[in-house]
């Protein structure tokens, strides 16, 4: 069932939209354009027609027959659904006639599915009541072998006695998610929707989307949350809290204040990054919000071995604040500093930063986009002169080569993933970078034309082979070139990479890929016409992760692939505000719109703003201020939705570093790992529970609104202004809008901001001025931001970790659909029915001569440490890699990883850590060893339980 | 702070700008990016060993480079 406040239209737009024709639906003139469908037409005019088959997300299908029009002129009695308007044309959708016919067909579905009278609201029951039929004229049905209902899915059911076979549901899978799971199966009467192989749902190969449970006009496929709670009684649309698609939803709730819950979330038709549509985790996955192990009182305790005391937010706020003073009394005005979250919103994380450069006095502030795609704004500034992906999602509509370099959209991204697919089943190529043969390599309806399955750590040397193929075989687009690019960066740039030593031919040994697999690639992407770059942490996350980004907007400049629709350069954000935090200001060296402090200009704005002298140095990174903790130089932090402990590489040396802080103040959801090293916890608050913004990776600034009140009484802007308050420097916003204002105010990026503007558009894609006051979609379409394009020069430079005699393999990091990064949200949810546990996927051969079967538990170890966690033999990974994901603190894969990190940036190497595997016959000896190795002492939280907010 | 730590940093971002063809401009880039990007205490510490070692275990770009910084605290020159 469709959102509750939501009027569907049949069938969607037409793509192309052509001029407008002019149709007489029931008497009325009507105006629409060229090949919308008559249904459409009619909905648009106010004119519901009765459909089943139909709704304006998928192709008309013209199966149910109860869409029925007569049309002037014309024979018979066509669909409205898979008619389009002509110019004149006259339509009658209710006649006697129709009435009879649609009353005949819909005796037939009621003779095989009566109606039961106390039943959920549905789209049969609409149409049963628009039609006028009460019961069916056929009798009883014959008796039969009962149809069991499937309840395997942990988020939805499926009862196939509900099922009137139309389609929908096996529609939804392959048109919108491209999955293919569903079918009809059978004949007739015997025909009914199978999962798979006739499987039930959740051993099929469903990915739980839930596309087919919307899709679904009866009760057969139904939300599970919808069957407990009951219809929901109003809906607000906000924002998806996981990846950065940052899908929009409609929140259907009942009740109302702190009784308010969720029923059901579905994501927005008129989602401008979505579509209507959504992923498990945005769908399904919530239910983390409401989970027991929600900390809602403050606490603090003196030392880390102590336990914690529950006490008041003054109380808790005003230790915070007085340890903050007290360390920059003793340690000096650079001794504290503070973290912000890019799972936290816009106007949380502007204000974190606010606070440090203001409150603390100092610039000792980062963000956990420091370890995911800091190396983005370094290589894209450098380059193209703005921190940010160049396109819009629907952009992809229009590509005719995707390549995409280290990101796994199906499971990271994957609600833009069905976006990709739907234009790779279109007929657009694809070339895809990764050491794995990651969901897109091979799908239904889908394969990689070139899968360049390269060593890790060698993106450098692969985008440099493809380049040195672009410029020597003259695929060059040269007046693109001449009149968007420095000519000299160009000349050096065209010489290093035109360099015998970056060819295909000498790269193989080190990239591991046959030559002409590279050529094939260069020809492919430079042929285009439009070719887009797509890429994620395997490009970012390694000791060159800036350059291979500087390479990759080489590339695109060099074939002319940027500034229209269908090409660009575009990193798949990780987390849901990784954009936005960015964009804030929270990086050390530089205030909101990437400015750096140093400039006087730009500094003084923010202190007239602000009412307070600013530091004109960077400040410190994060791994700088764990080094700076152990040196004892850095003892005070105040962190905001994130965990550090779990997330950042080289486990034992950020848990020592955290050991020596004299105050961690966490403010967080959950008693996350990091919290065990804290002195104060602050309740955080969920996006359920708060107002603000974030901005996805494509840019788009969108609402993210307050559903319930702050299970522990506060917003997060709001603690952060309490904390400000106590330092001395009280804050004094009424509203998160107010916030944006002051962004709006210091930001010219988003000068034209305001949250009317984006109630009023949706959403709103910076940059957003004067000069473009409704956003900007693509960038850099007249000329670069920086005026003109600079060729970086990315000449390759092997990273030091290597695979040695003690540790032969190397490991590379990623993640699953079901769990996100640190697993805090989705662990807390049903989805570790698909994922409970880590795995390392080891080659065959790898597995083989180490005796190591599938599931059994195996240790890993690197210089940095050990884990142990069961094996999966799979031949996606490449003989002499493995792969796991860090969902799970019991596994806690990074205590393996280094202290590497990109040369420009410091965001460390995870995907490149040398390691051995051995089977492990003693796996609890092993685990019990790996966990007293990083566990500190800890004691029994003392608090009572009280779920009521404060 | 680890001074082994900062060696190896410095030394990873002159390994980037190494690529430069113009010597000179390359030890420009590293001192640059230095100033820019590490906040003053470890800026402080990198001269202060490259004065006192010699900056032992530095490459040469990264000599150049730090000894550019130096001068460019000395004379207290903005980064930008």
């Amino acid at each position: 069932m469709f959102a509750i406040d939501y009027e569907d239209l049949g069938t969607p737009a037409p793509v192309e939209e052509a001029g407008p024709v002019t149709v007489e639906i029931d008497g009325k003139p009507v105006t629409v354009p060229a090949g919308t469908s008559v249904m459409r037409a009619a909905a648009l005019a106010g004119t519901g027609v009765p459909k089943l088959c139909a709704t304006d997300t998928l192709k008309a299908f013209g199966s149910c027959r109860m869409c029925l029009v007569e049309i002037e002129g014309r024979k018979g009695y066509p669909a409205s659904c898979t008619t389009t308007v002509a110019p004149g044309m006259k339509i009658r959708t209710q006649s006697e006639k129709l009435a009879q016919l649609r009353r005949g067909v819909l005796d037939l579905y009621l003779s095989e599915h009566p109606l039961d009278p106390a039943g959920a609201r549905t789209e049969l029951r609409d149409v049963v009541e628009t039609v006028g039929l009460t019961q069916t004229s056929y009798g009883p049905r014959p008796a039969r072998e009962p149809m069991p209902r499937d309840e395997s899915n942990p988020y939805f059911t499926f009862d196939p006695e509900q099922c009137i076979v139309c389609s929908r549901c096996v529609r939804a899978c392959d048109e919108v998610q491209g999955t293919f799971a569903l079918t009809v199966q059978g004949r007739g009467l015997q025909s009914k929707i199978a999962a798979s192989q006739d499987d039930p749902f959740l051993e099929s190969e469903c990915v739980s989307c839930g596309a087919c449970v919307e899709a679904c006009p009866t009760t057969a496929l139904m939300e599970k949350s919808l069957i407990r709670l009951g219809q929901p009684e109003h809906a607000v649309t906000t924002t998806c809290a996981y990846c950065g698609v940052g899908c929009s939803f409609k929140a259907e709730v009942r009740g109302d204040g702190a009784a308010t819950e969720v029923v059901r979330m579905v994501p927005s038709r008129d989602g401008h990054a979505n579509h209507g549509h959504a992923c498990v985790k945005g769908r399904f996955a919530y239910g983390y919000a409401t989970h027991a192990d929600r900390v809602l009182k403050p606490m603090i305790r003196k030392s880390i071995r102590d336990e914690w005391r529950e006490v008041s937010w003054d109380e808790a706020i005003g230790y915070a604040a007085s340890e903050l003073r007290r360390i920059q009394a003793k340690y000096g005005r650079d001794s504290v500093g503070g973290i912000t979250s890019s799972r936290c919103t816009n106007e949380e994380t502007f204000l974190v930063q606010k606070m440090v450069r203001a409150a603390f006095g100092n610039n000792n502030v980062d963000t956990c986009a420091r370890v995911c795609h800091s190396p983005t704004g370094y290589g894209l500034k450098s380059t193209i002169g703005e921190s940010a992906g160049t396109q819009a999602f629907t952009s992809v509509a229009k590509a005719d080569v995707m390549m995409v370099v280290g990101a796994n959209p199906t499971d990271g991204h994957p609600v833009f993933a069905s976006q990709m697919k739907q234009r790779l089943r279109q007929g657009a190529k694809l070339i895809v970078l990764d050491p794995r043969a990651i969901g897109l390599v091979r799908s239904p309806h889908i394969a990689a034309d070139v899968h360049l399955q390269l060593k890790p750590g060698t993106n450098v040397a692969m985008l440099n082979a493809i380049a040195h193929v672009i410029v020597t075989e003259g695929l060059t687009q040269d007046d693109y070139v001449a009149s968007r690019c420095e000519p000299e960066s160009y000349q050096l740039w065209k010489e290093l990479i035109a360099a015998e030593r970056n060819s295909p031919e000498a790269m193989e040994a080190v990239t591991g890929v046959p030559a002409d697999f590279v050529r094939r690639a260069a020809r492919l992407y430079a042929a285009g016409p439009n070719s887009a770059i797509y890429y994620g942490l395997g490009v970012t996350e390694h000791s060159q992760g800036s350059t291979a980004v500087m390479a990759l907007a080489n590339i695109a400049m060099v074939t002319g692939n940027l500034g229209r629709e269908g090409v660009g350069v575009n990193p798949l954000r990780g987390q849901n505000n990784v954009q936005g935090s960015c964009d804030m200001g929270s990086f050390p060296h530089e205030f909101s719109a990437y400015r750096h402090v140093s400039d006087p200009v730009v500094r003084g704005t923010f202190e007239r703003e602000w009412g307070v002298g600013l530091q004109a140095e960077p400040g410190l990174r994060i791994s700088n201020m764990f080094e700076a903790a152990l040196d004892g130089t850095f003892r005070g932090m105040y962190v905001q939705g994130e965990d550090f402990v779990q997330s950042d590489p080289n486990t034992h040396h950020v848990t020592r570093a955290m050991e020596s802080l004299e105050c961690l103040i966490v403010q967080d959801l959950f008693l996350n790992e990091t919290a065990k090293f804290a002195h104060v916890f602050l309740p955080g608050s969920s996006f359920l529970e708060k107002d603000g913004t974030f901005t996805n990776a494509e840019r788009r600034i969108s609402r993210v609104r307050k559903i319930m009140p702050p299970k522990a009484g506060y917003e997060d802007w709001q603690v952060t202004m309490l904390l400000s308050a106590a330092l001395g420097y009280p804050m004094s916003y009424r509203h998160p809008s107010e916030i944006m204002e002051e962004i709006a105010r210091l930001t010219p990026t988003f000068a034209g901001v305001t949250y009317e503007k984006i109630d009023r558009l949706g959403s709103i894609q910076w940059p957003c001025n004067d000069a473009a006051p409704e956003g900007t979609p693509t960038m850099h379409v007249h000329q670069f931001v920086r005026g003109k394009g600079k060729f970086c020069l990315t000449e390759y430079v092997p990273t030091s970790e290597r695979s040695t005699s003690r540790f032969p393999l190397i490991l590379t990091t990623g993640r699953v659909l079901t769990q996100y990064n640190v697993g805090a949200q989705t662990r807390r949810t049903d989805n570790v029915i698909w994922h409970s546990e880590d795995l390392l996927e080891i080659h065959p051969h790898d597995a083989e001569v180490r005796g190591i079967s599938d599931g059994d538990w195996v240790g890993l170890t690197s210089r940095a440490g050990e884990t142990v966690l069961r094996a999966k033999v799979t031949e996606r990974i490449a003989p002499g890699v493995v792969y796991t994901t860090f969902h799970f603190p019991e596994t806690n894969a990074n205590v393996v990883t280094t202290e590497n990190s990109d040369w420009a940036t410091n965001c460390p190497e995870y995907k490149v850590t040398a390691v051995e595997v051995v089977l492990v016959n003693q796996k609890d000896a092993w685990r019990k060893r790996t966990a007293e190795e990083r566990a500190m002492p800890r004691p029994a939280r003392r608090r009572t339980r009280d779920p009521a907010p404060a | 702070m680890n001074i082994d730590l900062l060696v190896k940093m410095a030394n990873e971002i002159s390994a980037y700008f190494a690529s430069e063809p113009d010597p000179e401009q390359a030890a420009k880039d590293v001192a640059a990016h230095l100033r820019r990007y590490w906040e003053p205490r470890m800026r402080r510490q990198i001269i202060a060993y490259y004065e006192e070692r010699r900056g032992a275990g530095l490459s040469e770009l990264a000599l150049r480079g730090v000894g550019l910084l130096a001068a460019a605290e000395t004379a207290n020159t903005p980064p930008l």
